[in-house]
């Protein structure tokens, strides 16, 4: 039984004018079915409104299905007792690193969890202290979360979550308004905490670098899921990840792009390195191209 | 200008009076203000100084940060100052056409600009040396007694402690907007007043709606860590008094009553 | 016509406990029709840049030129400068304010005393060049999409017909196509209007696929300053200010080890697919 597991979930949002009648019905998921196994590390992608944040907030019970079931570790998120143990459960990371700071120092922020929870005063500072440890925002204890960089914010909005002792974290778009240092920063706590603590992750992103070390990925578009597998069986769908408005690394596009010249490469290549050997391989094989193909038109 | 203010803004530094209990600092800020009010002569006006100084030198925040909170007040200062010499009658000094100033406006204005000064300085060292969580767990704390009448203690210090959060961001975000219409060849600065206030609405709107949003985001947010009111909330830092709060409250006792003997008795 | 930059310093704060150099001793030219690429950690001193050239910051000292003129002089008048030097900030939606899209494009042309007539043609004009519908004129700004939004809030600046366009991060938080679109619309606007880009990036892979040339800032300072070949030739000095080059210009210089004498000079996947087509291309030199 998987951690996150939604069936046939569905939810609309219903606009109504001043009257109350319904205006229109906007389906921003339409059937998803997902089986998210504990400890493992999950990719979601999709343009900006393919329904991927709206998914998201059903996993901490913020939105309930209006149709089909989600269940966090077996729990229900429709029925309303179970809200608070599916949000200490299943823990959120937001797009804005500003809007998601309720504390004025780093440390009152990341013992705002444990305070609802009620959490005795001396497990607070236990928790606190180990959650800053754990995404190495220790010696920022102190401070003022405005004179953070994004990444740090994004970090120390890491640690609050991580505070509630959660099971499994959900991360909407973290990067989003992060620089390439910031990115980098956050994901690699992530991916620290995935490895050590055996967190459940679920990344929901439009980077497609950040997609590469996940178990596994799922691509929405219009509120439903139209690709998923592992990294290298979607990166391979070089054409269809372009339509659905999304982009592959640079070193997977080059690697699709050499091959339509003719060049014997695997499917969804990765990685530089795997680039290199494979290029390699054509070299010692004696690969050679055609003189007329890949020049003027494509190779220009 | 508008990044001048130092209200709400909280200094970090190890000191005595980071240390005290937020309830200590409100009352003594009460008696403070209380005292200030009510100064006439000079030598209550030197006890109010040396109590300010001391509590300035301990809180170990720079005099000059704490004066620029003053800047803000400024034009309030200087209207007070000329209301009060213009129209204070008394013994008159001299006189220009029609404006008269007497030596009572002179002292009155003189009074009446230290208390404000003194008011600000007193209070700023509160929010200074207190984050404002700390403050508003005070201030929660303190009037605990009414949430016997259902008045939303709470909420009210919950609310108070997240708009304090963003009082920066969203000045930082007025300054942006602004560059922005600038950028779009605004003008803010000529005109008439209507014209000016006018002028603003491209700055009000998107802050407006930026404010909006934001605290939709930070609703959801503080929801996604399962915030729901005041009902079995535990304290990260909960308030119990020390022995230095204690001496804190005996120091303020100290200075009251050392107060009122000067006013009252000698 | 050109801007030109002539040690030009920035003190924030200059007397307090804040102070703070945000630039230092910058002296820059930028010539006609060029299509740059501001690059720069955050708080290298590149929005501070930025802001001087349409004069919403004033240099603490140093001059600047805008097409020979003295900016600084008496009596220049910056609505003149600010209707020539477009400046597009980071999250431009953010500061629509009016009922309609037409009148939001609008707000620019009227500021600088154009008659209603003449704003709703430059706005049209605009609006039509970043691809919003005239469906969408009538609109109130906040019903778009994201994407929709910035575009119009770039249209806003277009519309005072700039000689010079500045956008700070313009594809920041878009999806991957959404950013492709803003960003060929903005090469388009360079290339048909001859308008000169200024363009400030976290992209590598983006400043190398659109711009001629590249500025990189650390510190205050100008750090490099040539094209996208030359610059991220010198990968390891760039990521010692915090900078990378794009993922090809790696890839190139690790597929040298095995084939030495490929060009490594690739900034874009293009770049890098001709060179390993010219290498493997029957009867080349070997």
């Amino acid at each position: 039984m998987g951690i996150i597991k939604a069936v046939k979930l569905i939810y609309e949002y219903v606009s109504k004018d001043e009257h109350g009648d319904v205006e229109s019905v906007t389906q921003a998921i339409q059937g998803v079915d997902l089986d998210i196994q504990a400890g493992q590390f999950i990719a979601i992608l999709g343009h900006n409104g393919s329904g991927k944040s709206t998914l998201a907030k059903q996993m901490n019970a913020l939105l309930v299905p209006t149709g089909g079931t989600l269940t966090v570790k077996g729990m229900d998120t429709s029925d309303e007792k179970n809200v608070w143990k599916i949000r200490q459960t299943a823990g959120m990371v937001f797009q804005n690193p500003d809007n998601q700071i309720i504390g004025t120092i780093v440390e009152e922020d990341v013992g705002f969890g444990p305070e609802n929870l009620g959490v005795p005063t001396k497990e607070i500072w236990n928790r606190v202290y180990d959650s800053l440890g754990r995404v190495g925002m220790m010696e920022y204890c102190n401070h003022s979360p405005n004179k953070l960089s994004g990444g740090q914010k994004q970090r120390v909005a890491i640690a609050g979550t991580m505070a509630m002792k959660p099971e499994c974290i959900v991360l909407d778009e973290p990067t989003a308004m992060l620089d390439p240092n910031g990115r980098k920063e956050v994901i690699a706590t992530v991916r620290e905490l995935n490895r050590q603590e055996g967190v459940t992750v679920i990344l929901i992103t439009h980077y497609m670098d950040e997609a590469i070390l996940a178990d596994q990925v799922y691509v929405m578009d219009e509120g439903k899921i139209v690709l998923s597998g592992t990294p290298r069986t979607v990166f391979s769908q070089v054409e269809q990840l372009k339509q659905l408005r999304l982009d592959v690394p640079q070193v997977t596009e080059l690697a699709y792009e050499l091959k339509k010249e003719g060049f014997a490469l695997p499917d969804g290549i990765l990685t530089a390195e795997e680039l290199e050997k494979a290029l390699v391989a054509c070299k010692d094989q004696g690969f050679r191209l055609k003189n007329g193909t890949g020049e003027m038109e494509t190779c220009q | 200008m508008i990044r001048d203010i130092t209200i709400g803004q909280y200094y970090p530094a190890n000191s005595i009076i980071h240390r005290l209990d937020p309830r200590v600092k409100l009352m003594g800020t009460l008696v403070f203000i209380i005292t200030v009010f009510m100064i006439q002569d000079m030598m209550e006006f030197i006890l109010a100084t040396a109590a300010l100084g001391i509590c300035i030198w301990l809180s170990k925040v720079p005099l000059r940060y704490m004066l620029k909170g003053l800047k803000v007040i400024f034009i309030i200062l200087i209207f007070t100052v000329l209301l009060n010499i213009l129209l204070t009658p008394g013994r008159e000094l001299f006189h220009f056409y029609f404006i008269r100033v007497t030596w009572e406006g002179i002292v009155l204005a003189a009074k009446t600009t230290m208390r404000l000064i003194y008011l600000i300085v007193g209070s700023t060292i509160m929010t200074l040396t207190t984050t404002p969580n700390h403050l508003t767990d005070g201030l929660e704390k303190a009037l605990s007694p009414l949430k016997k009448i259902h008045f939303p203690v709470h909420e009210l210090s919950m609310t108070m402690s997240i708009a304090l959060r963003f009082i920066p961001i969203l000045l930082e975000e007025t300054d942006k907007i602004m560059k922005a219409q600038q950028a779009r060849c605004a003008d803010f600065e000529s005109g008439n007043l209507i014209r000016r206030v006018k002028s603003l609405i491209p700055v009000l709107v998107p802050l407006f709606i930026s404010a909006i949003r934001r605290a939709n985001d930070l609703a959801m947010a503080m929801e996604a860590r399962c915030y729901h009111g005041g009902a079995g909330r535990t304290k990260m830092k909960p308030l119990i008094y020390e022995r230095r709060d204690k001496a804190g409250y005996f120091i303020i006792f100290a200075y009251l009553a050392l107060w009122i003997v000067l006013k009252f008795v000698l | 016509m050109s801007i030109k930059i002539e040690h030009v310093n920035y003190i924030y704060s200059p007397d307090n406990a804040f102070r703070k150099q945000a630039l230092k001793d910058v002296s820059l030219e930028i010539k006609d029709g060029e299509f740059i690429g501001l690059i720069g950690h955050t708080g290298s001193g590149k929005s501070t840049l930025i802001q001087h050239l349409n004069g919403l910051v004033r240099a603490t000292d140093g001059k600047i030129y805008y097409n020979g003129e003295n900016i600084y002089q008496e009596g220049y008048s910056m609505t003149k400068l600010r209707s020539h030097v477009g400046l597009v900030f980071q999250y431009p939606e953010h500061q629509l304010f009016e009922m309609t899209v037409l009148k939001d494009v609008c707000f620019g042309p009227k500021n600088l005393g154009l008659d209603e007539a003449v704003c709703q043609e430059r706005a049209k004009k605009a609006l039509s060049i970043v691809g919003i519908k005239e469906k969408d004129y009538e609109k109130s700004p906040f019903e778009l999409s994201g994407g929709q939004k910035r575009r119009v809030a770039i249209a806003g600046v277009l519309a005072m017909e700039p000689e010079v366009l500045i956008l700070d991060e313009p594809t920041a938080g878009l999806d991957p196509k959404g950013r492709n679109d803003i960003l060929d619309q903005i090469a388009k606007l360079h290339k048909e209007m001859g308008i000169t880009v200024i363009l400030v990036s976290h992209s590598m892979e983006d400043v190398a696929k659109y711009v001629d040339r590249i500025i990189a800032m650390n510190r205050g300072s100008v750090y490099m300053d040539g094209t996208p070949a030359e610059v991220f030739e010198r990968y390891t000095e760039l990521e010692k200010i915090g900078l990378a080059a794009p993922q090809v210009t790696y890839f190139m210089h690790g597929l040298q080890e095995y084939f030495p004498d490929i060009s490594v000079k690739a900034t874009t996947v293009e770049e890098a697919k001709k060179a390993i087509c010219d290498y493997f291309r029957e009867g080349a030199d070997r």
